[in-house]
């Protein structure tokens, strides 16, 4: 049985095994500077569905699909998907499921879905009543913009704190077999809000909740910075990534730099891709994981990552009636 | 030693970069006055066709409004508006743009609960508020003239 060590922390026993990740992406993603890892582009961003929704199901269904066939199922092999998205009621997840028969546990956790639902996943085979479960989450820019922010082709001009959500979504099928890459221990993530109201400032409100996570997991994990190969943010973007790395280093005097590395920054290169601060949503931390993190410990490039998505727990209405924005980081630990 | 709520504000501003002021206001200068020479042309065209000048004057908002209609439906509006910000804002290209984009995105959820619903999503509180303060200035207006 897992075993609580520190205060958060829960260190496996049964290594959950991640047999198989799959990585889908809209065509501005699959010309960022990760293209060749990606296990489909898709260059219409409709993916020929006639809503935004339902392009977005449909993403989040080949994601889940593509990551069975690769572990060498069937939908019928796996015991319970765990997934969620940004859209209201998780209705990404919803539709695109509907078809696959699967049991399905719905979970919001904003941008942090990819780790919150690793983490229910690998405690589902955990408890030893789970062989075969599935880990996955979507998110689409013109899906998230229409429902947070304004309409595709409304004139606007978005600050330099911008960031852009990510057109993808990735899933991981966890076994109870062992193999690797394998999960060693899960931190579920408390909310952290530093008074951030900013909606166009996401980064600045995510990065105490990954900051959070972070000292936390290091401290009940007894392990350095300089024991990972990386320790992986989800999408706090350039200014998350800067203000991260300062709250570490006055609140802790731990200083990530050398090891830090935010998906939000490496999904696209925010120089020539228009992107300000950097990537973000659902979607950017799961089809970088499920992608460059995943196939680089599949192939012996990394051994050990630590992977904290990081999101914002906000709606459009607490927005209004003049809420901060509480942020959320859920951790795993990844080795191989 | 925890960071205050005050502290990181002040952590968040120098974190984050500022808009480019000076280049979003050159930027909106000159796309905004290329609107009102259009407009300006336009209005010259029509009444040299004989138009007078209040009907060539409702004319010009009706074609800037339409021509907003058609770059925002052919997907170009935003493009340009993405550099010109209050260029393209400010004038009645703005408000037309504010209508027309919301009707588009809407038109998946239905005729009537999805585009004329959410049409004046954006543009509402314009309506709102330019019809009220328009009715406040009249009163006030009326009221000094009686004296």
């Amino acid at each position: 049985m897992g075993q609580r060590i520190g205060k958060n922390t829960i260190l496996l026993d049964s290594k959950p095994c991640i047999i198989s990740n799959a990585a889908v992406v809209g065509r501005k993603e699959g010309e960022g500077p990760l293209k060749d890892g990606f296990d489909a582009i898709f260059d219409d961003g409709t993916m020929g569905q006639d809503t935004w929704e339902k392009a977005e199901s449909q993403m989040l269904r080949a994601a889940v699909e593509t990551a069975i066939q690769k572990a060498e199922l069937t939908a019928g092999d796996i015991q319970t998907v765990f997934s969620g998205d940004l859209l209201n009621q998780c209705i990404g997840s919803n539709f695109g499921l509907r078809e696959l028969g699967i049991p399905f546990a719905g979970l919001y956790g904003a941008c942090s879905t990819m780790a919150l639902s690793l983490c229910m996943a690998s405690l589902a085979i955990e408890s030893g009543a789970f062989e075969r479960v599935v880990a996955a989450t979507s998110s689409h820019f013109c899906s998230a913009e229409k429902q947070f922010r304004y309409p595709l082709e409304y004139g606007g001009q978005r600050p330099p704190s911008a960031q852009w959500t990510v057109t993808g979504s990735g899933a991981c099928v966890l076994g109870s077999t062992k193999g690797r890459p394998y999960i060693d221990a899960i931190h579920i993530g408390t909310i952290q809000d530093l008074g951030i109201k900013d909606g166009n400032n996401m980064g600045a409100a995510m990065a105490p909740a990954a900051k959070k996570t972070i000292s936390d997991f290091l401290s009940d994990t007894g392990t350095s910075p300089s024991d990972y190969d990386a320790i992986v943010t989800g999408d706090i973007g350039e200014i998350g990534s800067t203000l991260l790395r300062e709250l570490l280093m006055r609140e802790n005097g731990i200083d990530i730099s050398s090891v830090h590395k935010d998906c939000g920054l490496m999904i696209f290169d925010c120089k020539t891709q228009d992107v300000h601060s950097g990537g973000s949503g659902c979607g950017c931390s799961a089809s970088v994981l499920c992608s460059e993190w995943l196939n680089g410990i599949r192939d012996g490039k990394y051994k050990n990552i630590m992977f904290a998505a990081t999101g914002a727990l906000m709606s459009p209405v607490s927005s209004l009636q003049g809420e901060s924005i509480p942020g959320i980081a859920h951790g795993v630990i990844i080795r191989g | 030693m925890s960071v205050s709520k005050d502290e990181y504000k002040k952590m968040t501003d120098k974190a984050s970069p500022p808009s480019p002021v000076v280049k979003n206001c050159l930027f909106a200068f000159f796309v905004g006055g290329f609107i009102c020479m259009l407009g300006q042309v336009i209005f010259d065209l029509l009444t040299m066709y004989g138009i007078s000048d209040d009907n060539s004057r409702a004319l010009v908002g009706m074609v800037l409004i339409v021509l907003t209609a058609i770059l925002t439906g052919i997907g170009v509006f935003d493009k340009i508006a993405k550099y010109a910000g209050a260029g393209t804002m400010v004038p009645i290209t703005g408000f037309a743009n504010s209508v027309a984009s919301p009707a588009m995105e809407y038109s998946s959820e239905g005729r009537i609960l999805g585009t004329a619903a959410n049409m004046f999503k954006i543009a509402g509180p314009v309506i709102v508020y330019g019809c009220s303060s328009a009715v406040l200035y009249g009163a006030i207006i009326y009221i000094f003239g009686l004296y």
